[in-house]
């Protein structure tokens, strides 16, 4: 136990449909994750990948298997994670302080000292002077923005990402990596974000879990040595390259890949 | 999107006189113009053809009941009668929120329940008048009783509805944040359902004055449909129709304070509601 953060073994995960009729959704799923690290979990639709997330997000039970934080069992949400899903999914009664808020209020923290703290990840994420605007005046980039300070506003241990920039334009999409990885950087917490890009899950990466469908389980856990702190020029180098080719040709043996 | 370009639009010509307004929003002029056209037709039709008051009275016939009525006893009744809508209301439209909030908490629980809600709900609320009138007196408080009756079932309806109206997203962030189930309600359910409730409230206030109106035509010793009976009775037609202006007024104002309040309250889904209504 090291310093894992997060520990996961032969976790399962079983759903039965209505026609009861029952799917695997995870098979014997094992990794850990690093203190500090940056994983990401990559594969097809189907392989489980956002199953998993929740799982560790609390939000959905497990079939079998152990999910540990520092060698504890995790049972449900932890106070110590953060999570940012595909939409910004913001209250649009409350402003953006208050969404960024929310956790604390949930947590009964200390409101003042986190609102300092609020106002200081807003300010990291370029959104200083919107914290009193509602957040149908903001643009999808911004609102995904206030999701992730969300996450990160009560200094949870674990942030949690089920392809938070996947309902962005491509170019919106590559700045907010970027933005991701200097958040990610400043804030020194351990990420694991959940991709059907390959190159982003690449780019973002320290580590590469990459799963495959029906059922879904691991396939391949790959290291990602390239140097940080990473920009996009990054993508154009020969072993991001050899990285992204790697995975690609991976999925298209499996024939999971039509592209 | 194209919302918010036609505001900003406005706000760069926005017209000074009233004919500029007219012009800009020819509805309002057209609208007065048809009233207009109507009524003098009206009037016109009665002094032509030499209709009877006692079928249909002149315009101004209604018009003279009316300040007569004014300036004699319609506030008194006005009085009782606004009072029973509004205390039936209050009492019904509490009644049904509450209810709703219980029921909306599991579906068991609305499935069990539901049935017999529904079946209160489709028994006509005139034919339980009579009994309610024996039960309560021929006071304000059996008209106040039968309103809530009424007002009871938008809200029970419209507060299930919306407490489901919460994204599965929205909920699940929250929960993934440790928030408990009253935390989830309040913070997510409960918001998510005021535009809901509000469109409750707004068909049970309009239906809150006809409530009171019946219970006073079942028995009662004032208010406006108590004098609607009286002025019938007496062949007094135009007062009949001064009456039912009064009435008119008074839901269309009770609808416009539930509009401005939601307005308020549910700020952020201003602009879809406008388009709702407008539609």
């Amino acid at each position: 136990m090291s310093n894992d953060l997060i520990t996961v073994k032969g976790l399962e995960k079983t759903y039965r449909t209505r026609e009861g009729t029952r799917i695997h959704a995870l098979s014997n799923v094992d990794f850990a994750v690093r203190e500090g690290e940056f994983v990401t979990v990559v594969g097809p639709s189907g392989c489980g990948k956002s199953t998993l997330l929740k799982i560790l997000a609390g939000i959905l039970r497990r079939s079998a298997g152990i999910v540990q934080m520092r060698g504890q069992g995790l049972e449900g949400p932890s106070r110590e994670v953060g999570v940012v899903f595909q939409a910004p999914v913001l209250l649009p009664w409350r402003t953006v302080l208050e969404n960024v808020m929310l956790p604390v209020e949930i947590q009964r923290r200390d409101r003042t000292r986190f609102r300092e703290e609020a106002l200081r990840y807003l300010k990291m994420v370029g959104l200083e002077g919107f914290a009193d605007k509602y957040p149908n005046e903001l643009s999808g980039g911004m609102q995904q923005r206030v999701g992730i300070t969300r996450a990160l506003v009560h200094d949870p241990s674990l942030l949690l990402m089920d392809e938070p920039f996947g309902a962005l334009d491509a170019m919106t999409r590559e700045m907010m990596n970027l933005e991701l990885l200097r958040i990610w950087t400043e804030s020194r917490k351990t990420a694991l974000l959940v991709t059907h890009s390959i190159p982003e899950a690449v780019f973002l990466a320290d580590r590469v879990i990459v799963m495959s469908p029906r059922p879904g389980r691991i396939s391949e856990i790959l290291e990602v040595d390239l140097p940080r702190p990473r920009t996009l020029e990054v993508i154009n180098s020969p072993a991001f390259g050899r990285l992204v080719s790697a995975i690609r040709a991976h999925f298209q043996s499996l024939g999971t890949l039509d592209a | 999107m194209t919302d918010h370009d036609d505001e900003l639009l406005d706000t760069g010509a926005r017209p000074k006189g009233v004919w500029q307004a007219c012009l800009r929003q020819p509805e309002i002029g057209l609208a007065i113009l048809l009233f207009v056209v109507v009524v003098g037709c009206w009037e016109g039709a009665v002094r032509l053809f030499d209709i009877p008051k006692i079928v249909l009275p002149s315009p101004s016939a209604v018009g003279a009941a009316l300040w007569l009525g004014l300036s004699t006893d319609f506030p008194h009744h006005f009085a009782v009668t606004f009072f029973e809508t509004l205390g039936g209301f209050v009492l019904g439209a509490a009644g049904g929120l509450i209810l709703g909030v219980l029921v909306g908490q599991s579906r068991l629980m609305e499935r069990t329940v539901y049935p017999y809600i529904v079946a209160f709900q489709t028994l006509p609320k005139v034919a339980i008048a009579p009994i309610i009138v024996i039960w309560f007196g021929y006071g304000m408080s059996s008209k106040i009783v039968i309103t809530a009756t009424i007002a009871f079932f938008p809200l029970l309806a419209n507060t299930i509805v919306g407490l489901r109206a919460a994204p599965q997203d929205q909920i699940e962030l929250l929960v993934a944040f440790t928030a408990s189930r009253w935390q989830v309600f309040r913070l997510a359910r409960l918001p998510q359902a005021l535009p809901y409730i509000f469109v409750g409230l707004d068909v049970a206030i309009v239906l809150s004055v006809i409530g009171a109106i019946v219970g006073e035509f079942v028995g009662a010793q004032a208010g406006l449909g108590y004098l609607i009976l009286q002025k019938n009775f007496n062949m007094d037609m135009a007062g009949v129709f001064a009456i039912l202006i009064v009435l008119s007024v008074m839901g269309i104002g009770l609808h416009l304070v539930v509009n401005a309040i939601q307005r308020r309250v549910v700020f952020w889904m201003d602009s879809s509601s406008d388009k709702v209504m407008g539609a």
